[in-house]
């Protein structure tokens, strides 16, 4: 007799032999033996305590050994349920988790700024909307995003390309920080995110919430909801949405004409959800048209020259909700089938999903071109098979294997030249993870996984650029036709990459451990890294990407204090990721175009290092009062002349009061201060631009980092339950009280514009 | 057995996706570059003075620099009536950019300035709201030297401005030609 879901024995069950009246229980090892039985049918009837009856039929002949599973009693399998959706993604990693409670106080935010609210992580942002998570000072292609089970494939490799995820989607948010989780990727040399919305309950259920949003900054709001029925037999489904909608957003002094965004989320979900099998189908679209800030259309060096001596952004109109060129319009669709089913060897899955991402970009144009400048469509079809197997001395062993083909699409409609190519890639991988409890007090896991990757690609060289890189000796085979001015080119690659990971966890106690990692991550180089060949007019300088890069190697090293109990909770994490063949931009020259001179950048492979600290202690004093601090520090270099890595986000350090009155509907007011240092490590690429106008030199400072800024936001939040059990939650958010004028580092228009300034957010949810 | 039925649907999608033949992309046809500027100088006292300054950028962003060159020097204590033609050679035949400048003449303005010698610019083409485009201008040398000429055209500026470096926008074409005056 053993339990269905687990294959344990099953002791004190029962076993009646209907037709001859004979009862038996089964021992410890779930054993039950009847003896001087006859060759012949009969009917068993098993009971045990937790378990629902079954009835079943055997044949005897001559000596029969019959294994029988029995499902655990619904009441015990809910436990089960919950215990699962809290459980870690690996047993000797630190996650840092952002609860549905956060998430809610967030949900008119985009997903970018939820993340800053853990510690060591922040935004790179494109103005004020579109901002992208940075983790331990590394972003965009090194950063990869699980959303529900699916790796995000939505052309994130671009700085200005904010993750396709609507954060009302999702009901917890793992960060794992500087490691990759090898059960999805091997890729992650920065770290990884995990959105995950939780499993359906297994009762006759239905629930759900809505939530309104409205704020002052950006005159706009959102509204959001969602639905799920369950039923006891395991069928469920659930339907979700957002809408949102906002006009331009304001510094303290000014409006940031054409910021505004709209955006339309959908999500729908059904499936069979059991023990010991399921399935689940899933639909997700995110969309969204948002503008970015007219101010920042800027072509050359001299253009910058002028936006950073002007400080202010030099048009500056009334506000509107009018989405204007130049915006982005994006939509996402994702579709993932997924099943599994529980045998005596483990749990066996099988995914399928596909996803579409658009992205048009709209650009000021001469002539009356309404076309978008840029219009990719980037289409991936993936399908995974993952075996979770568990042994009894309560050790783990995960592995998988998994294909993918994607290809990209940009649309030649444009007349505009390509930034990135057609390819098309197909990957393959393996990976196997096992983790055991050593002894009492350690927790080991080690995992390897492999990733082949095969990219086609057909691009329009410039027959000039070909030539002046080497190209045309290094990668003649690559050649299809010289036209001239352009050439065709096919590039065929072949990646082989092994990452792997070696990790520890020690208990102290209960309430005290402390984790201990090593992680080797393998990440190709992304498409614009190989492909980049020319002016990018957002950043208003030429970028040039190298065909013969190899994989980038990172080797993450952390060590993790974590401590919890009833009155404080402490967290201490330190890194150390050495890169190999880190892939940055420097610039190395410049070069005259008709338009003028322009910086001249190139992707560079170096050796890299960054270390960092962070530091999260909360503390509760008398009944109801908090104190929360949050340090956290980052250091990049490269390795051989120790010249600071651009981007890294300054030190930072939030401190944060509250106190709660429980009498007075769950009232929670806090005050939050952030202090932002001015970041006084990076390398300076400034350089001298002849203004012909006044035959002088000018210098291009687009390296100093902005000032030092502190902010203080207020929060507040009462919650009361509704006469018909539902719960109201409303919240209050003042952010930037004192309506300050900075500028952020993180921030690629930082040139062109300032912070937002004063916020207030009002949010009224209903969950029932 | 729902893996195996899962994994069945899942293979049309799969065989759909893997059917793309093999052509390659179709070129682009780069409409915006302009890879010219012909400033045609004519002396309003002698029709045969003519003087020409050109740039001439045929790889665009690639990394062959433009060539720039002035026909023969300018007559000092003399006028010339100025004519600007920007042209897009990478396309084939190649297209006239000045007609889609003159068209949005509001969207667009031409800056003139000089280092190094005396020179005046009068702008003679303006926009529907009377701001200078300057696609046609007058250059006045007040004096013999040899200096230079810039010439920039910049795309959405403030209307009506002060000047080049207050103006905004984005730059579109910006060349200074060296020029002697006799």
């Amino acid at each position: 007799m053993v339990d269905l879901h687990d294959g344990l024995p099953l002791s004190n069950a029962t076993v009646e032999i209907n037709e001859l009246e004979i009862l038996g229980t089964t021992d410890f090892d779930g054993n039950v033996i009847f003896e001087n039985l006859c060759n012949d049918t009969f009917l068993l009837t098993v009971t045990h305590e937790d378990c629902v009856s079954l009835t079943q039929s055997i044949d005897i002949k001559k000596d029969t050994f019959n294994k029988i599973r029995l499902e655990h009693h619904l009441t015990e399998l809910e436990e089960i349920m919950v215990i699962s959706n809290n459980r870690n993604n690996s047993r000797t990693l630190f996650e840092n988790k952002i609860s549905k409670e956060v998430l809610e106080d967030y949900n008119s935010r985009t997903l970018g700024e939820v993340l800053k609210t853990v510690t060591g992580v922040s935004s790179l942002n494109s103005g004020s909307y579109l901002s992208k998570p940075v983790i331990n000072g590394l972003h965009s292609s090194r950063v990869i995003l699980i959303n529900n089970g699916v790796r995000l494939e939505d052309q994130e490799w671009g700085i200005e390309h904010a993750p396709s995820l609507d954060i009302n989607s999702i009901d917890k948010i793992s960060i794992i920080k500087g490691a990759s989780a090898l059960k999805y990727a091997g890729d992650a040399v920065g770290g990884v995110i995990i959105a995950e919305s939780t499993r359906e309950k297994l009762l006759d259920t239905i629930y759900g919430n809505a939530t309104t949003n409205l704020q002052s900054n950006g005159r706009g709001g959102g509204i959001s909801t969602n639905f799920t029925k369950t039923h006891s037999n395991g069928w469920y489904y659930r339907l979700q949405g957002t809408l949102k909608r906002m006009g331009d957003f304001e510094t303290a002094d000014y409006v940031m004409t054409n910021t505004g965004f709209l955006e339309h989320n959908l999500s729908l979900k059904a499936g069979l959800n059991r023990i010991d099998h399921g399935f689940d189908i899933y639909y997700s679209l995110f969309s969204n048209r948002l503008g970015i800030l007219r101010s920042s259309h800027a072509h050359t060096a001299v253009d910058i020259i002028n936006a950073i001596e002007n400080d202010i952004p030099h048009i500056i109109e009334d506000f509107s909700y009018d989405i204007n060129i130049p915006r982005q319009k994006i939509s996402h669709n994702l579709l993932k089938l997924r099943g599994f089913k529980n045998f005596d060897f483990g749990k066996l899955s099988m995914r399928y999903d596909f996803q579409s991402n658009d992205r048009k970009e709209y650009d000021i144009r001469r002539g009356d071109r309404t076309r978008p400048a840029l219009d990719l469509n980037l289409q991936t079809h993936s399908i995974a098979f993952d075996l979770e197997s568990k042994f009894e001395n309560n050790s783990n062993l995960k592995t998988g294997i998994s294909a993918r083909y994607q290809k990209n699409f940009p649309d030649p409609a444009t007349g505009v030249k390509r930034i990135i190519p057609d390819y098309k890639k197909y990957d393959f991988s393996l990976y196997s993870v096992y983790d055991t409890n050593f002894s009492e007090n350690w927790f080991l896991e080690a995992g390897i996984r492999y990733d082949f990757s095969h990219i086609d690609a057909y691009k329009y060289y410039r027959t000039s650029l070909w030539e002046a890189r080497n190209y045309d000796e290094l990668f003649p085979e690559f050649v299809v036709e010289d036209l001239g001015l352009n050439t065709l080119t096919n590039p065929k690659f072949d990646f082989h990459n092994i990452s792997s990971n070696l990790g520890a966890r020690y208990s102290i106690s209960e309430s005290e451990n402390i984790f201990i990692n090593y992680s080797m991550s393998s990440r190709k180089p992304n498409p614009s890294e190989l492909f980049s060949e020319g002016l990018h007019h957002s950043s208003a300088r030429i970028e040039i990407g190298d065909l013969s890069f190899n994989s980038e190697v990172g080797h993450n090293f952390s060590i993790t204090y974590d401590s919890s109990n009833e009155k404080s909770s402490l967290t201490v994490n330190a890194f150390a990721n050495i890169v190999d063949d880190f892939i940055y931009m420097i610039p190395v020259d410049l070069m005259p175009t008709i338009a003028g001179v322009f910086p001249y950048w190139e992707y560079k492979q170096e050796d890299a290092k960054l270390f960092g600290f962070d530091l999260k202690y909360d503390r509760q004093y008398f009944t109801n009062f908090f104190v929360g601090h949050q340090f956290s520090i980052i250091k990049g270099y490269e390795r051989a002349n120790d010249k600071p890595l651009i981007n890294m986000p300054p030190v930072n350090l939030k401190n944060q009061i509250s106190y709660s009155f429980p009498e007075l509907s769950n009232l929670n007011v806090s005050l939050e201060s952030e202090y932002v240092f001015k970041q006084n490590e990076y390398p300076n690429n400034n350089f001298e631009v002849f203004i012909p106008t006044e035959q002088t030199y000018q210098l291009l400072d687009t390296s100093t980092p902005p000032d030092a800024y502190h902010l203080l936001n207020f929060a507040s939040s009462v919650g009361f339950k509704a006469e018909n059990g539902g719960n109201y939650k409303i919240n209050l958010r003042v952010e930037n009280l004192f309506n300050n004028l900075y500028k952020n580092y993180l921030n690629r228009l930082r040139y062109f514009t300032h912070e937002m300034g004063r916020n207030i957010l009002l949010s009224v949810s209903y969950s029932y | 057995m729902k893996l195996l039925k899962y994994a069945l649907l899942a293979i049309p999608f799969l065989y759909f996706s893997c059917s793309d033949d093999d052509d390659a992309p179709e070129p682009i046809n780069e409409e915006e570059v302009i890879t010219t500027m012909i400033v045609t100088l004519v002396n309003h006292q002698n029709g045969s003075d003519v003087v020409t300054m050109q740039t001439q950028d045929l790889d665009g962003d690639g990394p062959n620099e433009p060539v720039v060159t002035v026909s023969g020097p300018l007559t000092a204590g003399t006028s010339y009536a100025g004519s600007i033609q920007w042209l897009n050679e990478m396309e084939d035949p190649a297209e006239d950019i000045t007609l889609e400048v003159q068209e949005e003449d509001d969207e667009h303005q031409v800056f003139f300035s000089a280092s190094g010698v005396g020179m005046e610019f009068v702008y003679m083409d303006f926009d529907g709201n009377g701001n200078p485009l300057g696609t046609q201008f007058v250059l006045a040398p007040l004096g013999a030297g040899s200096g230079s000429v810039t010439i920039t055209l910049v795309h959405e500026p403030n209307k009506p401005n002060d000047g080049l470096d207050t103006a905004g926008g984005s730059i579109d074409i910006q060349t200074t030609f060296p020029v002697t005056v006799e």
